[in-house]
């Protein structure tokens, strides 16, 4: 059942769940953020009203900067500002922002120790029809590997929104993963969110769980959703909510694998260095146990509708389940 | 500011003192960049003692200009300069690209925190000058009177990020923002001219909205009038293109490309030999070339 301390979504499983596009959540919480502190600046190159930094630009004229599609310059320029006392909001698609200018988001903010907050729209597969060259499956590995990075996925359109604010009070450089397509709202207004934590979503009914789903981004929603029908068919899990990938909530993720001692990774991304691969760097030196991982397997993305693409790449929910019983067969 | 004969005598002697204590920093380091610090020191002296509001014992003040070195590989003249002016004693030069140095290779903030930015990789300089004139224009307007200046080099107009930046500046006619171009025509692979032609770089920068002075990369009171031109612009940002000596000041290491990365000990053979070049670089230096018999004199 859905852990009722975190007050989530009750029409969760509804077919007519509500459904809205994470980077909204980025473009309110942008607004907001630019209410609380005038220091809040925003730039974006060229695809301001995509990645919703329309909002902010509309109310805050005088504290946006149009880059033009330059997004080397983008993250250098935004790195200057935060220098002189400003919190940069950078925002561009994540294929070219963490991608294309990945030397100047390591050299001039991180390695400077800089506040600036890039915030990716159109991370993974589900971009769709685009097609893969606007897919970026690689944006969690290239960022987290950056010193004084913080990485935060959020997996709903409200959590996108408390993220935004809560990284716009940090000092750290910060990656904010964001996608395009409407995703379901899984949380509410009253569920917490804080850098550097995990929660558990989903719990048996009773008993405890036999093994840990651990996922990040909208795709939680299809990990609950498996979730759900494996406890029908006498599997019980915890489902894991796992928005900040660095820092990384090992404590948490300890717990869970003490308790399930098998654990499925689940993100729309690369298998090769994203959040699977960071919870298996917590796990083999902590409290190693079998885990499987469903994420991309080392392909590149391709046109077509959201959901054709998530399950043509292995993702969707019987993926999901299927890795479910591998991993429970492992643990003996 | 007024630049008087006194003033400019005063500047040559400590110039002469920067080259001197960077060559030492470089042979001690054994590795390192040589002729881009030579060819700067002039202009490193001029802002550093004379044009630049800012204050050594009280490095963090906000007030102060910012002067952004694009161009990082020539720290060790950064380094002197900032020395000499008082921010670590010259002493700490000895320590250059040594493990547990403030001077690190090239400029990391983390360890010198006197350093606007951290720099090496080219091209990246001039944008994040240009974010902070944004910035700065943001909180005190057009009329501010704090001046944002980037010293960059001929060979990062290799990089796309360069003229990225030169876009934004001239779109937004950042008055309070001055560039300065060491324009020396080597780079690593040789001459620029034959690496990636530049030329004709001053029509390539008023193309792109700047105001445009070329002058003499030697010339105390040239180079200061050139940046009093600069600040007297009011809707453009400005560029100074300072045409500079490579490895100025050790005549034989002047307008060779060989010398770009290396430091002496390390360098060509054809005029001095390996186990003589330190020496003889600061035997130059410390009789200006032959004109005194030493610097006690």
């Amino acid at each position: 059942m859905l852990n009722p301390e975190l007050k989530l979504n009750p029409k969760l499983f509804n077919p007519d769940v509500e459904q809205v596009p994470i980077r909204k959540g980025f473009g309110q919480g942008l607004l907001a953020a630019g209410e609380v502190d005038k220091n809040v600046v925003g730039l974006c190159a060229d695809l301001t009203e995509s990645t919703q930094m329309n909002l902010f630009a509309e109310k805050f004229p005088e504290r946006f900067i149009e880059m033009g599609v330059a997004e080397q310059n983008l993250a250098a320029t935004a790195s200057g500002m935060a220098a002189m006392g400003k919190i940069p909001f950078i925002s561009s698609y994540a294929m070219f922002s963490p991608g294309r200018n990945w030397e100047q988001i390591r050299t001039t903010i991180c390695y400077n120790d800089r506040p600036v907050k890039i915030a990716g729209s159109h991370a993974g597969v589900s971009v769709g029809p685009d097609g893969g060259t606007h897919q970026a499956i690689e944006d969690i590995a290239i960022t987290r590997v950056i010193p004084n990075m913080q990485v935060i996925s959020p997996c709903d359109a409200i959590e996108a929104k408390k993220a935004t604010l809560a990284i716009a009070k940090t000092k750290f450089p910060t990656y904010l993963r964001l996608v395009r397509e409407k995703t379901p709202i899984i949380t509410t207004e009253e569920t917490s969110f804080e850098i550097g934590k995990a929660q558990v979503y989903w719990i048996p009914d009773v008993g405890l769980a036999q093994v840990g789903i651990v996922a990040t981004g909208a795709l939680l929603y299809k990990a609950l959703l498996a979730a759900k029908e494996l406890e029908a068919e006498g599997i019980k899990v915890k489902v894991m909510n796992l928005p900040s990938i660095k820092p990384i909530d090992s404590e948490a993720l300890i717990i869970l694998a003490k308790e399930t001692k098998a654990i499925v990774t689940v993100e729309e991304h690369q298998v090769a260095g994203g959040m699977g691969s960071a919870v298996a760097e917590v796990l083999s030196q902590n409290y190693p146990v079998p885990i499987e991982f469903i994420g991309v397997h080392d392909k590149f993305g391709q046109s077509g509708t959201p959901d054709e693409l998530v399950e043509h790449y292995g993702m969707g929910k019987d993926s999901i389940k299927d890795a479910v019983r591998k991993v429970l067969k492992r643990k003996s | 500011m007024i630049l008087t004969q006194e003033k400019i005598l005063d500047l040559e002697k400590k110039a002469n003192d920067i080259r001197i204590s960077l060559i030492e920093s470089l042979i001690e380091a054994k590795s390192g960049h040589t002729a881009g610090p030579l060819g700067m020191a002039d202009i490193f002296t001029l802002f550093y003692f004379h044009i630049l509001k800012h204050d050594p014992k009280n490095p963090s003040w906000p007030e102060r200009d910012r002067l952004v070195l694009s161009n990082g590989h020539i720290c060790p003249v950064l380094y002197s300069t900032m020395a000499h002016a008082g921010y670590f004693p010259v002493e700490e030069l000895k320590t250059l690209r040594k493990f547990g140095t403030r001077l690190q290779g090239h400029p990391h903030r983390e360890y010198l925190p006197y350093v606007e930015t951290s720099s090496g990789p080219l091209g990246l300089g001039l944008s994040q000058a240009v974010g902070m004139a944004l910035a700065d224009r943001m909180d005190n307007g057009v009329g501010t009177d704090r001046y944002i200046y980037c010293f960059m080099s001929d060979g990062e107009h290799d990089e796309g990020n360069t003229w990225e930046a030169m876009m934004l500046a001239g779109k937004n006619k950042l008055r309070n923002l001055i560039a300065v171009v060491d324009r020396n025509n080597i780079q690593i692979d040789g001459f620029t001219e034959n690496i990636m032609p530049l030329e004709p770089l001053a029509d390539k920068w008023r193309a792109f909205g700047w105001h445009v002075i070329e002058v003499s990369g030697h010339d105390f009171n040239a180079l200061n009038e050139a940046v009093e031109e600069a600040q007297g612009v009011y809707e453009k940002p400005s560029v100074i293109i300072a045409h500079t000596i490579p490895g100025k000041g050790v005549k034989e290491f002047e307008r060779d490309y060989h010398w770009h990365g290396t430091p002496p000990g390390s360098g060509p053979e054809d005029k001095i030999k390996k186990d003589k070049q330190g020496e003889v670089a600061l035997a130059e230096l410390r009789t200006l070339g032959g004109k005194i018999k030493s610097e006690h004199q």
